[in-house]
């Protein structure tokens, strides 16, 4: 693990929206570093701040909301320190997006080969259309769509045609990191296992890292190396997958992992229904945003935040089970490697 | 031409039939509900009775009315519209071909310039929502939407023509030219250009400036609103997004992508407001003048002109049906997901 490289090292950052009910804390204080060539998966309930942080990502956070604070550090520059036209030059060469919709997600009017053209003219003004073409129709096949497919527009294509369109404009320049942004969500499960087949052989071929952000927990079991799982505005637990899986430490991840659907599950057991509802994000519950819900809160837990710590090499949790604390009553677990 | 296309374009050529056949009897038979009629509105209310029914045995107007009603169908097929009951009892084809080219000459630069004014100005307002310049946009087109087209006329005569003479103030040309001026399509310009006259070419795009800025001004209003509203929309879209997210432009976002999308509805609209204007001209056309059909239509139905009304309500009819036609063929240009 310690020997990958960082490629993106995200810093405090945090991100409120401006509503009249008044601020929502969205994102709050999250640090984590994203390695290159490596699939990170963030889970979480929706509205936990997951999609708002990948747009964050690219500084693409639409008024109302705002990024407060943080730095977001990409090749040794912050990119919260970029204009808007060195950011324009970042978004779509280092950093792309897949989104959620794939049907509402290209342009209606613009052809396939139309919208890979233009991505690339947009970057490299120099590139004549024909070369731009030909850069476009090798990637569109290696993707699996074929070539008389590029005069089509968006509606003549499958969803998972138009997905891997959108996983083509987002190779063509040869990003650093891709973030797709429930980019399965929406498309059947066997055209979802394609589309998760394709963005590991991606990842093969190209050596680009993924930030894969989804609620479907067992798809990022799948595909990713690491996991992030997000809880009202926190990142309350990373590690990797088998780690996080086999030994959730947050509260959280447990009841989250005990949430999932299982076909093997007798007559007699029950499916696990956490308790509570995701806290209102206006007025964030004090200490530990997860405590009106948790199973083990202690005193100390609607008192003091937690940080977010390393408790063993390369798993992190944002948890007092795990902290000591001169106020604590109960003793601190310790996890072994 | 694909043979779906051609099947959808007979189709809306057929059903254009019943259209312009019902409003042309509706026509008819309002026209002679309404109180008053020709004779008396020539020969005043102290002319004798047999007096009077000379001049209905000599219109015609004495037949009985289904005999009326055929005849004037008769002439709408066979487009030769009749003769006039009043001014003259002139061909109603010679009075047209007088006043509609006038009409069109003065609507088509209108409705480009709204076109312009209002696509453009809504977009850019969009595009810098709840900035100073977006409420200032507004408000503008709240102004000139409200402001009487007339008064708006009145206002750029007194100021372009009157305190700062640089334009004419009514007519379609200099008097003094109009002498030596052969007109051969009623369509002043294409007059000038064939007889190779540029001195009244010149005179001819003068006198067009106020009536169409003042047309074109203020129907603008309606368009910048529309274009606006459906921007907003469509700026907020996915795809939008995804091509931020790529890197493109904001103005190249704004200006070719968003605005492409929201064509449809502007289009219809502005199909509609084409057929509209062709009529409801009559203010600027007398404000300024302009001898068109707008102006014409208004003095016949006072007089109770029947044939010279249902005349001229029936071509309307025929051109709101062709320009709804062709915005019909421009939506599947425009959106690929339009088909025919």
């Amino acid at each position: 693990m310690s020997e990958k490289e960082i490629l993106m090292q995200v810093r405090d950052l945090s991100v409120e929206y401006n509503t009249r009910l008044g601020e929502v804390s969205a994102v709050d204080n999250v640090s984590f570093e994203i390695y290159k060539g490596e699939i990170l998966g963030l889970v979480g309930e929706s509205g936990c701040g997951k999609s708002t942080m990948g747009k964050a990502l690219m500084r693409m956070i639409q008024p109302p909301g705002k990024i407060t604070s943080g730095q977001i550090i990409v090749n040794g520059e912050d990119i919260m320190a970029y204009d808007q036209k060195q950011m324009r030059d970042f978004r779509g060469r280092k950093v792309s997006m897949i989104f959620q919709d794939p049907m509402t997600s290209l342009n209606p009017v613009q052809r396939v080969d139309e919208h890979i053209i233009e991505a690339i003219q947009v970057h490299e003004p120099d590139t004549n259309t024909t070369e731009a073409l030909a850069r476009a129709q090798t990637l569109i096949q290696r993707l699996g769509i074929r070539k008389n497919r590029m005069k089509s527009y968006p509606h003549q294509l499958s969803g998972g045609m138009r997905q891997r369109v959108m996983v083509g404009l987002g190779l063509v320049l040869n990003a650093d990191l891709i973030i797709a942004d429930e980019a399965t969500t929406s498309l059947d499960v066997i055209v979802e296992a394609q589309l998760a087949d394709q963005l590991r052989d991606i990842r093969e071929t190209f050596g680009v890292s993924l930030l894969v952000i989804t609620h479907n927990i067992a798809l990022v079991a799948e595909l990713s190396d690491r996991l992030a799982v997000m809880y009202a505005g926190h990142i309350v637990e990373m590690g990797d997958v088998e780690s996080v899986f086999d030994t959730p430490l947050h509260p959280y991840t447990k009841g989250l992992l005990k949430s999932i659907p299982n076909i093997k599950l007798d007559d007699t057991e029950k499916l696990y229904k956490m308790p509570g509802e995701p806290p209102n994000l206006t007025h964030p519950p004090a200490g530990c945003r997860f405590h009106p819900r948790c199973p083990f809160a202690m005193s100390i837990c609607s008192q003091v935040e937690p940080e977010f710590s390393e408790i063993v090499p390369g798993r992190m949790v944002k948890c007092w089970l795990y902290l000591d604390h001169p106020d604590k009553e109960e003793a601190t677990i310790e996890v072994t490697a | 031409m694909s043979t779906s296309l051609r099947r959808f374009l007979v189709t809306r050529l057929l059903l254009t039939i019943p259209m312009v056949l019902i409003l042309v009897t509706m026509i008819f038979f309002v026209m002679r509900v309404l109180p008053g009629d020709p004779i008396r509105s020539q020969l005043g209310p102290r002319v004798s009775e047999e007096q009077a029914d000379a001049l209905r045995e000599r219109l015609g107007l004495n037949r009985p009315l289904y005999i009326q009603y055929f005849d004037f169908l008769w002439d709408m097929v066979t487009l030769d519209f009749g003769t006039a009951l009043t001014q003259g009892e002139r061909p109603i084809r010679d009075e047209l071909g007088e006043r509609l080219p006038a009409t069109i000459e003065l609507t088509i630069p209108a409705i480009t310039l709204t076109a312009v004014i209002g696509i453009f100005s809504g977009a850019y307002a969009a595009k810098n929502r709840k900035k100073p310049v977006d409420y200032i946009i507004r408000l503008l087109s709240i102004a000139v939407y409200s402001i009487p087209i007339f008064f708006m006329g009145l206002i750029f005569q007194i100021i372009f023509s009157v305190r700062i003479p640089i334009l004419p103030l009514s007519g379609r040309m200099d008097t003094l030219l109009l002498t030596n001026f052969t007109s051969i399509t009623n369509f002043y310009i294409i007059d000038a250009i064939l007889t190779r006259n540029w001195p009244a070419l010149w005179s001819v795009l003068m006198h067009l400036v106020l009536p169409s800025v003042t047309l074109g001004l203020a129907l603008s209003g309606v368009f910048v609103r529309l274009t606006r509203v459906n921007m907003i929309e469509m700026l907020q879209s996915d795809f939008i997004t995804a091509g931020r997210a790529r890197g493109i432009s904001e103005n190249k976002l704004v200006y070719r992508h968003a605005l492409r999308n929201t064509f449809i509805p502007i289009l219809t609209m502005l199909g509609l407001q084409f057929a509209i204007l062709l009529a409801g001209a009559v203010l600027t056309e007398t404000t300024f003048s302009w001898p068109g059909v707008g102006r014409y239509l208004v003095e016949r139905i006072q007089l109770r002109d029947y044939t010279a009304v249902q005349a001229t309500i029936g071509i309307f009819a025929l051109f709101v049906a062709f320009i709804s036609l062709l915005m019909d063929i421009l939506y599947a240009f425009i959106d690929p997901r339009i088909r025919y």
